[in-house]
């Protein structure tokens, strides 16, 4: 494990003080709200990228992991009134189950065959949920009104708690990211999508580690999804599970830089707030404008910044001192 | 029926796929412009989709050879990452363009003159579903006979086989790139048209046919154009018996299950190399 430079813990310290201090100053319940989404889709995108970025699976099927984690802890509120906290960790675990079962399968895909694959069991995931009497098909599931506590995980004087609540999930999330990224696994992960040849017969058990890394990242995703039930309190498929939603987190993680630990993060930053926005601005009018602006914005990235924003910093960076 | 119209959306793609290696998401997409183009045509000019085939073909055309010119050649020799993003890119644009010129209604080319049912032997077929699958057959018997007779086609095989020898060989590949990125446009715009004379047509349109095409192309073979072919009506069929013996809204699921299930047995598909 590395040591850290002071510049380095002084940056992360002074963002951190910040972060903390945004909401108190800033009071507009708006700007908190997208804060939240930025700290969501930056978790969502760091889960992304521990398989994504590290290991090379790029999946575009997140949302199902979101969603299965959205999903089952409402069911277990509403249907068994057991506490939203323990529907987190059994959302995060079905979520892994779910993840076994389907990369376990799907280990010997690689690239294109694995995301057409993420995307096929999406789509099994939202049709099915769409169709489930138990979790109310189509209609959705609302989250019934509790008192307003941290142990029931909901809040409705502020949005405050859910602010600090959210940023506590994503610094897990970089945490668990950071010790990955720097272990031997990290390493195996990097030799993976590499190659998955050279690292097979170099005695990296590949099928063992691939399912780790995406257990791993549906736990994180599904946690980020019971999340979102307990902060909007109310769930649908067409909500939580939609394909476009999968193809924001890639989104997010590329454009801020697959396979860094910041990189999801600077993503989510810049993506949302600039979807937000055209949203306000240009949306209302349901003529698909915002949407276009997007969807060009994707192509421009893709083609001249593929390394993400992180890659361009970090090039800055080795000018700088080279 | 609609089997065969998934073929012909498939070839398309599996022939982009299988040149480039490019997963072309927006494939569904240009479905819609197709089904548009047709539908304008009909509406403004009275043209009958029929004969609005051959604009489809070649309006397509072009704009598959502009999109590979000025982005997808772009972003060939980037990350695979950007790849496979940056048609999912396309594809928003596309059909949120359409949102915008021509509103999400949904619409429907009403009085062509292929119209009403023929029957055979007790069996009704809708005559504009009958003319759809054969003018798939034609197509792809047409994109056969090119791909196995002509100087271009055999070069386009080629190149699908191995990039560095055709290259040796003095095979344009540059060229070849673009140019069946145009043909499998071209395609999927024949595939409108047909389409355009019994279906919906609506901005998003594209997005279930561009999906279940990525099914049926696998489940053919990755760059196999017979496959492809078998593999559309295949899913096809399985489509309808499933949503006729199961639940008609699992009916897409079962494609997509079918899709896992072949890729985790047979991974290159039924007729693979």
């Amino acid at each position: 494990m590395k040591k850290f430079t002071i510049k380095q813990i002084s940056v992360t310290g002074i963002t951190l003080l910040l972060l903390l201090l945004f909401p108190l100053v800033i009071t507009q319940t708006y700007l908190i709200h997208v804060m939240i989404l930025v700290f969501m889709f930056g978790m969502l995108g760091v889960a992304w990228n521990i398989m994504g970025g590290y290991a090379g699976m790029f999946s575009f099927g997140q949302a199902a992991f979101f969603g299965i984690g959205a999903y089952t802890s409402s069911f277990l509120l509403v249907t068994f009134q057991i506490n939203p906290w323990i529907g987190l960790i059994a959302g995060g675990l079905v979520a892994a189950l779910m993840a076994a079962a389907i990369g376990y399968p799907c280990s010997n895909l690689r690239g294109h065959y694995f995301a057409i694959a993420t995307i096929a069991f999406g789509e099994i995931v939202r049709i099915h949920f769409n169709n489930w009497k138990l979790v109310n098909a189509a209609e959705g599931i609302t989250i019934p009104m509790m008192d307003e506590s941290l142990a029931n995980f909901m809040f409705h004087s502020s949005k405050l708690p859910y602010y600090y609540i959210m940023l506590a999930f994503l610094l897990l999330a970089l945490v668990i990211c950071y010790f990955v990224a720097n272990s031997k696994m990290g390493y195996y992960f990097r030799a993976i999508k590499e190659s998955h040849d050279v690292a097979e017969v170099l005695g990296v058990n590949v099928v063992r580690y691939r399912l780790i890394a995406i257990m791993v990242s549906a736990f994180l995703s599904a946690m980020a999804g019971t999340f979102y039930a307990q902060y909007i309190l109310y769930i649908d498929p067409e909500s939580v599970m939609l394909l476009a939603i999968s193809v924001q987190i890639v989104l997010i993680s590329m454009l801020g830089g697959a396979g860094t630990i910041m990189g999801p993060v600077i993503g989510a930053a810049i993506l949302l707030p600039i979807s937000e926005l055209t949203r306000i601005w240009l949306g209302h009018k349901g003529t698909g404008v915002d949407m276009l602006i997007y969807g060009f914005l994707i192509t421009l990235i893709s083609v001249y910044q593929p390394q993400g924003i992180w890659g361009l910093f970090a090039n800055i960076g080795k000018k700088k001192n080279g | 029926m609609i089997g065969f119209m998934y073929s012909l959306v498939a070839i398309g793609l599996t022939l982009i796929w299988g040149v480039m290696n490019i997963v072309n998401f927006a494939h569904g997409d240009f479905l819609m412009i197709g089904m548009f183009t047709s539908f304008w045509l009909f509406t403004v000019y009275g043209i009958d989709p029929l004969f609005s085939i051959p604009i489809c073909f070649l309006l397509l055309f072009v704009m598959g050879v502009a999109i590979y010119r000025f982005i997808v050649s772009k972003v060939m020799k980037g990350p695979m990452l950007a790849q496979l993003v940056v048609t999912f890119g396309i594809s928003i644009f596309l059909s949120n363009l359409a949102v915008y010129l021509w509103t999400p209604d949904f619409r429907l080319i009403s009085t062509t003159f292929l119209q009403g049912t023929w029957d055979i032997g007790g069996i009704s077929i809708s005559i504009p579903k009958a003319i759809a699958s054969i003018g798939s057959i034609i197509t792809s018997i047409c994109l056969f006979l090119f791909m196995k007779k002509t100087k271009t086609g055999k070069a386009i095989l080629a190149t699908e086989m191995n990039r560095e020898s055709a290259l040796l060989m003095g095979i344009n590949t540059e060229r070849i790139n673009s140019l069946s990125f145009g043909i499998g446009a071209a395609l999927v715009g024949v595939a409108g048209a047909f389409l355009s004379t019994y279906y919906y047509i609506y901005p998003q349109v594209g997005g279930l046919f561009g999906t279940i095409a990525f099914a049926v192309v696998a489940l053919g073979g990755f760059g196999s154009i017979e496959g492809a072919f078998i593999a559309g009506i295949l899913v096809g069929l399985a489509q309808t018996l499933g949503g006729f013996y199961f639940d008609p809204s699992y009916k897409y699921a079962i494609v997509f299950m079918i899709y896992l299930i072949t890729i985790w047995i047979r991974p290159q598909g039924l007729l693979g190399w």
